[in-house]
């Protein structure tokens, strides 16, 4: 147990799949800056609706179902705009949002990667379905009131907006969540809260899969499960009770962040088209 | 691991309990929160209020598209509802495009898209509240609102009174009429005071309604046809 606890608490190597995380989500919210900062226009307004070289306009898609039961009516830019999103997320997997896109992403890793550094300990037992309960709670407001509630405090969208349009009040969102994180426990928003998310993850887990194609290899070392943001998903792939169980992490709420494909040292897993 | 019926509704009950105490905290701050302040203006076109806030996404292609960026998305903490757009009459008022390029920018209708011709668009209406500095109202000839107001004479006309203060001058009452006053805000930016006479204010607070019975005989007679 002893060796395992300071195992826990080991710095994980950056990997090219971390830099190439960071290198999207910056990159997103640079080309979205771009405009605002250096008049060069790609794309205009933010990730809750964008118009991309003045022709194609883009919809979130939780944001438009939101607005659906709010109002229970959509016009057609919204609904092809929440499509093409949809079906963009549906391909490569709904929480690829979480992982190469998302903002918060950036504070909630931080957070990780500091907890480990000072070795703090502190666990929330929280289920992990809370986030589904909140995302039917949100949508029965925007039902109830008629308006979109949530978008009120939600983070992700308030977060993205304000880097682009004018920070007001937000960093004391993103302190409380650094904070949440950092002290109180791993992974409580993204992993257990957050509706935004939970939302993406029902549009399936992509055709695109993290594959723990040697499994065999697996020293137990437990490094994937440590550093994974949603630990649970790994092992029906990795060590499963049927040996003939596929060796894809199908589970829906795999953000394919890519990061147990590069702490392991036996090299087990790859990212593989779906079979 | 398969658990016990006994725990699984325990679980679900846990959970629909937490959900639903973030709910109630965030419906009670939505209750306070959707009232907007009487001197955010919404951009031409915006539906009313509560609709506005099913429709608008906030996604600030309104106010990217804003050739004279007057608009502003609210940020936290500020009494607009976060994220919505908004402009202020006294420091930047619409300009009164007239391809409306905001309205068109809208992915939602939450500006509406029937709005076509800008001089129809019912931003807000001037008031001129202060009758006490206002100058014009003192008897001096300051005449700026009315000068600025891109309906001259459709939207605010000068009403000619008697200055019984001086007993043999004129007072030129600028008036606004309802008519025409889009709610641009530009006599609120004008106005000459430290603190503005004449303020944009949302129509629902600004104008008063006649009972429908009520008939002014002098524009139409009993059977309602004009005079």
């Amino acid at each position: 147990m002893k060796t395992k606890q300071t195992k826990a608490h080991q710095y994980q190597p950056i990997g090219r799949w971390l830099i190439l995380r960071r290198l999207s989500q910056f990159t997103i919210l640079g080309l979205f800056l771009a405009g605002p900062l250096f008049a060069y226009w790609l794309i205009k307004g933010n990730l809750s609706s964008s118009v991309i070289l003045e022709t194609l306009a883009l919809t979130d898609p939780y944001l438009a179902i939101q607005s659906l039961f709010a109002q229970h009516q959509l016009t057609t830019t919204v609904i092809i705009g929440a499509l093409v999103v949809a079906g963009f997320y549906i391909i490569v997997g709904g929480r690829v949002y979480c992982a190469w896109v998302c903002p918060v992403n950036i504070i909630t890793d931080t957070a990780f990667f500091l907890r480990r550094l000072l070795k703090i300990q502190s666990q929330l037992h929280l289920n992990k379905n809370l986030r589904y309960w909140l995302l039917a709670m949100t949508l029965m407001l925007a039902m109830f009131t008629g308006r979109l509630v949530w978008e009120l405090v939600n983070p992700v969208s308030i977060l993205q907006r304000s880097l682009i349009f004018g920070l007001g009040l937000t960093w004391l969102i993103v302190l409380a969540i650094f904070l949440l994180e950092l002290l109180i426990s791993r992974h409580v928003w993204c992993g257990h809260l957050c509706p935004m998310g939970a939302f993406y993850s029902l549009l399936g887990n992509g055709f695109v899969q993290v594959n723990a194609k040697h499994r065999e290899q697996c020293d137990d070392c437990m490094d994937c499960f440590i550093v994974c943001p949603e630990p649970q998903v790994i092992k029906p792939a990795l060590k499963p009770q049927n040996p003939n169980h596929s060796r894809f992490i199908t589970n829906i709420n795999c953000t394919h962040c890519g990061r147990c494909i590069e702490v392991c040292s036996k090299q087990v897993f790859q990212f593989d088209l779906r079979s | 691991m398969p658990i016990s019926r006994r725990q699984f509704l325990i679980n679900s009950s846990q959970q629909l309990a937490s959900a639903s105490m973030a709910g109630l905290v965030l419906f009670l701050y939505q209750q306070q929160s959707q009232a907007l302040p009487s001197q955010a203006l919404r951009p031409p076109g915006a539906v009313a209020e509560p609709d506005f806030l099913a429709r608008c996404v906030r996604c600030g292609l309104c106010v990217r598209d804003c050739p004279y960026d007057i608009l502003k998305l609210a940020t936290l903490g500020e009494n607009v509802t976060t994220g919505t757009p908004y402009f202020t009459a006294r420091t930047g008022p619409c300009e009164m495009c007239e391809d409306i390029p905001c309205v068109k920018a809208c992915p939602t209708n939450a500006l509406d898209s029937e709005l076509t011709d800008i001089e129809q668009a019912r931003m807000g209406l001037a008031v001129l509240i202060d009758h006490e500095h206002c100058l014009n109202y003192l008897g001096l000839r300051c005449d700026v609102c009315y000068r600025v107001c891109p309906l001259i004479d459709q939207a605010i006309t000068l009403d000619i009174q008697h200055n019984r203060r001086t007993q043999k001058h004129a007072r030129f009452i600028p008036i606004v009429h309802s008519d025409h006053c889009t709610g641009c805000g530009k006599c609120e930016q004008g106005c000459v005071l430290d603190v503005s006479a004449i303020k944009v204010l949302p129509k629902k607070l600004a104008q008063g309604k006649p009972n429908p019975h009520y008939q002014a005989p002098w524009k139409q007679d009993f059977k309602g046809n004009p005079a």
